[in-house]
C-alpha cells in the first residue's frame, strides 16, 4: 500500500494528517507566541527578531510555504473528514444524548473556520501591512539601518479596542481548538493511554488557558497603556518633543 | 408504573418511517426494558396491529443482539448495561420514552427498531480471526501468555459486537469495535503473525462499510454495555501506523 493511500484514503490515515498537521502548527505557534512576547522587552528586541527573520529571503519563503501547505492540509483534510462524517449517518436521531464529548471537541469546525479568517486577518494586518494606512506602520533605525518599527506597529495595532477585542476572540478561539487538539493528537497517532488520559486532558486545557493568556497579554498591554509607543519620531510627531528625562523611552534618547 | 412509548415505525428499508405513541399501562418496576416491549407487542396483537420488531436474543447482556436507542442514548439511561438488562425501574411513572433504531448508513433500517448490522460481520471475516491450529486441550498452554496481555485482550474481548459505539457516536464510526476485536487478538502471541494483515484489512473494509471517522470524543466507550475502553482505539491506531510503514517498505511479492 503506497503513502498517498493510506494519509488521504484511509479514515485513520486523515486522522494522522490532522494529527501531524496540528502538531506542526501547534509548534508554529508556541513560536511565534514566544517571538512576540517581546513586546515587553525593549523594543530594539523584537524589531531586530523580526528583522532577522525578513532577512532570511529564500528560507523564509521556504518556511511560510510548508506553514502554508501544512495549513491547507488541515483544513482539506478537515472538510472531507466533516463530509465523510455527515454522510456516515444520513438520518439523524430525534433526540441524541452527549455522553461525554467535551464542548471544544463539538465545535471544532466553528472555531476552525473562525480562526481561519484571523488567521487571514492577521496576516495582511502584520504581514501584508495593508488593513490600516501607512501611519499604522512606522519605522525606526536599529544599529544604523532603517527597518520596520514592528514594536510601535503592535502597541498601534493594539490600541485600537475593536482590533484588540477580535483578536481576543480570535485567540480565544483558537485556544479553544487546541484545547481539544492537543490532547486528540496524541489518540489519533495512539500515544494515549489509560495511565496518562486525564494528565494529558489536563495538560491540554492548562496549555490552551497559559497560550491564550500569553496572547492576551500581548493584546491587553497597548490597550491599556501598559506598553506604550517608543519610538521618538512617532512622539515627536504626536507633539510629545523629545528629551533626556522622560520616562516613556529615557535609554533609547540616551543611547541615540 | 405506566409509561408512553414514542417509537420508530418503518416498514421496510424503502419506505419512510414515523414515531407512533403507545401507551404502557401497569407496568412492573423490575420488568426488563425488552419484557415491556413484549407486553406493548402482545397488546397491539390482540387488537390485530402489527407488532413493534426489535431485536433481541439472550436477553442476559452477552449475545450484543439487543440495540435501539433509549431516549437518546444507546441501550437506555443506565452505564455499562444492555437494553436486555435495562429495567423499567430506571423509568419515572408517567415518563414519555423515546425509542429509535441504530441509526447509521452502514447501518440500513430493516424494520421499526431492527438495523442491519452485517457490516461488522463483514469486518469480522477481513481479519477478526485468528489462523492457527488450536491443536489438543493441552497445546491450549503450550504457549505463554503474558499476565497483562491476557487481560488487555479479555477486556477487549467482553465486546458483544451490539453496535452501540456506532449508534453512540456522532460521526457513526466503528472505530470501538473494530480496535476492540483487533485489540484482543493483537495483544496475544497467537494474533502476531496476521497482526498487520488484519489491521489493514479491517480498516479497509470498515471504510467502504460507509462508517465514519473518529473525531476521539470518546461517546462510544461511554455507551458501550461493555464498558470497553476507548485505549484500544489508541492502540489500534498505533498498530495501524506501524502496519503501514511496514507495507510501504515491504518486498514486493514475486
Amino acid at each position: 500500500m503506497n503513502i498517498f493511500h493510506t494519509l488521504f484514503k484511509t479514515s485513520i490515515g486523515k486522522k494522522i494528517v490532522m494529527a501531524v498537521t496540528g502538531f506542526i502548527l501547534i509548534g508554529f505557534i508556541v513560536g511565534h507566541l514566544v517571538g512576540n512576547l517581546q513586546i515587553f522587552s525593549h523594543p530594539d528586541k523584537i524589531n531586530e527578531y523580526a528583522h532577522f527573520l525578513q532577512s532570511l529571503g529564500p528560507a523564509l519563503w521556504l518556511v511560510r510555504a510548508f506553514l502554508l501547505l501544512t495549513v491547507v492540509l488541515h483544513i482539506g483534510v478537515a472538510i472531507a473528514l466533516v463530509l465523510e462524517n455527515k454522510a456516515a449517518r444520513p438520518q439523524g436521531y430525534a433526540g441524541q444524548k452527549t455522553l461525554k464529548a467535551s464542548y471544544a471537541s463539538r465545535t471544532m469546525r466553528y472555531s476552525g473556520v473562525i480562526v481561519l479568517a484571523f488567521i487571514i486577518y492577521h496576516i495582511l494586518h502584520f504581514t501584508v501591512r495593508i488593513t490600516h494606512g501607512s501611519e499604522a506602520y512606522p519605522q525606526t533605525l536599529l544599529h544604523g539601518e532603517v527597518v520596520a518599527d514592528v514594536h510601535s506597529m503592535m502597541v498601534l495595532g493594539f490600541q485600537k479596542p475593536l482590533v484588540s477585542v477580535f483578536y481576543l476572540i480570535s485567540v480565544g478561539l483558537l485556544s479553544w481548538h487546541i484545547s481539544h487538539g492537543l490532547a486528540s493528537m496524541f489518540q489519533s497517532l495512539g500515544l494515549r493511554s489509560r495511565a496518562w488520559s486525564s494528565a494529558l486532558q489536563k495538560l491540554s486545557v492548562v496549555f490552551a488557558v497559559v497560550y491564550f493568556l500569553g496572547n492576551a497579554a500581548i493584546v491587553v498591554a497597548p490597550l491599556s497603556g501598559m506598553v506604550k509607543v517608543q519610538n521618538p519620531a512617532l512622539l515627536t510627531s504626536a507633539g510629545q518633543p523629545c528629551s533626556t528625562d522622560c520616562q516613556v523611552c529615557e535609554t533609547r534618547v540616551a543611547k541615540n | 408504573m405506566n409509561v408512553t412509548l414514542r417509537v420508530w415505525r418503518q416498514k421496510n428499508a424503502e419506505t419512510e418511517g414515523r414515531f407512533e405513541e403507545y401507551e404502557a399501562k401497569d407496568l412492573n418496576p423490575n420488568m426488563s426494558f425488552l419484557e415491556m416491549m413484549d407486553v406493548v407487542n402482545e397488546d397491539l396483537t390482540d387488537k390485530g396491529e402489527e407488532p413493534i420488531a426489535f431485536a433481541h436474543d439472550c436477553r442476559e447482556g452477552i449475545c450484543g443482539t439487543c440495540s435501539c436507542m433509549i431516549d437518546g442514548k444507546p441501550h437506555g439511561p443506565e452505564h455499562g448495561v444492555a437494553t436486555c438488562q435495562t429495567y423499567m425501574r430506571s423509568f419515572n411513572d408517567g415518563d414519555k420514552i423515546t425509542v429509535e433504531p441504530f441509526r447509521a448508513k452502514a447501518f440500513p433500517i430493516v424494520k421499526d427498531l431492527v438495523s442491519d448490522r452485517a457490516a461488522f460481520d463483514e469486518i469480522m471475516q477481513a481479519g477478526g480471526f485468528v489462523s492457527i491450529r488450536t491443536g489438543a486441550a493441552p497445546d491450549a498452554n503450550s504457549i505463554p501468555v503474558p499476565k497483562e496481555a491476557a487481560d488487555l485482550a479479555m477486556d477487549a474481548a467482553a465486546c458483544i459486537g451490539c453496535g452501540a459505539c456506532v449508534a453512540a457516536c456522532k460521526n457513526a464510526s466503528a472505530m470501538l469495535f473494530v480496535s476492540a476485536k483487533a485489540g484482543q487478538l493483537n495483544t496475544l502471541p497467537q494474533g502476531q503473525p496476521e497482526k498487520d494483515k488484519r489491521v489493514l484489512n479491517m480498516v479497509a473494509t470498515m471504510d467502504e462499510a460507509g462508517f465514519g471517522n473518529c473525531t476521539n470524543q470518546y461517546e462510544c466507550s461511554a455507551a458501550c454495555p461493555k464498558l470497553i475502553s476507548e485505549e484500544f482505539i489508541a492502540k489500534f491506531n498505533r498498530d495501524f501506523t506501524a502496519a503501514s510503514v511496514r507495507s510501504w517498505f515491504a518486498a514486493k511479492a514475486l
